[in-house]
């Protein structure tokens, strides 16, 4: 039950970029055609989940025996961005074709405030999920991050395919690309306020 | 491009916000007021100023093969002296902003600047620079925050002028998107002429 209560809540009720605003940039950046948002989705989902492993591990192990919590922020940074280049040299020698697809998007990932957002977040805030307001375990710390990066692909793909519409669509002059996109992320985001309701 | 244009440059041309796009995510996450906004656009331009001019200093004996990394530790640096600086004297605020203080880390406008100005130039122009985008960012910040408070919770800058409340929405997520997108809209009309 609880696993079901991380995972609905990560994905639906506090999607990271329609709730938490993380990940804005590539968000806006590449969400132009479905197929190159559902790499990003996919490059991102990956990052994530890598990344709040080690940088849990790190915290726990390292950080916090030795009263350094106060480095977190370049500790996290330096790790997120090595994860990143260490992915990058792993994919190309065993799936060419993966860094292929991915191309660009690896390396921007370093930039991309979500995955400094959820590496932090799990090793500094309380979370429930029905449960007292506890610390999250490492299984736990691991699971939300690889649903908040599903909520994160889920908000992408849905954006990219209104997207593809709305390039069709006679927009007013002012209007035209990144102001109608954000009104329609705002309506998005309002759809998915209804959620909250289930929580 | 003289001294004065430097500092003025952030406000219209080079908008960080509404022209150059960047920055989005404390922008929209922080702006649930006036004041949030105006706070967390000082914070940025605190961290500009300091690593514009740090990194100018350091450029010329910098490696170009670890120049990003080089610079990100020097951000992260000074982004972690204002976490405890903020932790001291303004404790409200550091817990109001919350994640977003760390996460100017990864702000693309800081190491854009870095990239794009502070590497090539002096550390007097550097920090001028830094200082004209961060102004840039905090008006944009503040105005934004404004629009949303006055119209979410019917009050400015905390002084409540509607009795009641407003339309919630705008505190909450969805509005962060429309004013934004609103306020670009108006932006692209009737200050961004060609």
């Amino acid at each position: 039950m609880e696993i079901l209560l991380i995972i609905v809540s990560a994905i639906f009720v506090n999607n990271i970029v329609l709730a938490q605003f993380l990940g804005i940039c590539p968000y806006l950046g590449v969400s132009n055609k479905l197929s190159t948002a559902t790499g990003m989705s996919a490059a991102v989902c990956f990052v994530i989940t890598l990344a709040t492993l080690v940088t849990y591990l790190l915290n726990k192990y390292l950080l916090l025996p030795f009263g350094l919590e106060f480095l977190q922020t370049i500790a996290f940074i330096l790790v997120i961005a090595a994860l990143v280049q260490m992915v990058e040299i792993v994919l190309k020698k065993v799936s060419p074709s993966l860094y292929q697809a991915l191309g660009i998007f690896l390396p921007l990932i370093t930039t991309n405030c979500a995955v400094l957002g959820v590496a932090i977040n799990v090793v500094t805030k309380e979370f429930t999920f029905g449960l007292p307001s506890h610390m999250l375990g490492l299984g736990e710390a691991v699971l939300y991050a690889f649903a908040t990066s599903l909520g994160y692909g889920l908000a992408m793909v849905l954006f990219a395919g209104l997207r593809e519409h709305l390039a069709l669509s006679d927009v007013p002059k002012a209007f035209r690309g990144v102001p109608i996109a954000l009104i329609t992320v705002g309506i998005l985001a309002m759809a998915f306020m209804g959620f909250s309701g289930i929580a | 491009m003289s001294k004065f244009q430097l500092i003025t440059k952030g406000l219209v041309k080079d908008n960080p916000t509404f022209v150059l796009l960047l920055g989005m995510c404390p922008t929209l996450a922080t702006t649930t007021s006036a004041v949030n906004g105006l706070s967390m656009g000082l914070a940025t331009l605190f961290v500009l100023v300091l690593s514009n001019m740090a990194i100018s200093a350091i450029a010329p004996v910098v490696p170009d093969k670890v120049h990003i990394p080089v610079y990100i530790v020097v951000i992260a640096t000074f982004v972690t002296i204002l976490q405890l600086l903020m932790q001291a004297y303004t404790p409200d605020i550091y817990v109001t902003l919350g994640l977003f203080i760390p996460l100017i880390v990864v702000n693309c406008i800081v190491l854009g600047r870095a990239e794009a100005f502070a590497c090539k130039n002096s550390v007097v122009d550097s920090a001028l620079d830094g200082l004209g985008v961060g102004i840039g960012f905090t008006v944009s910040l503040t105005v934004i925050g404004l629009v949303r408070e006055i119209l979410g919770s019917g009050s400015a800058f905390g002084w409540k002028f509607l009795s009641g409340d407003g339309m919630l929405a705008f505190v909450m997520a969805p509005g962060a998107f429309l004013v934004l997108g609103y306020l670009m809209v108006l932006f692209n009309k009737f200050i961004a002429k060609k």
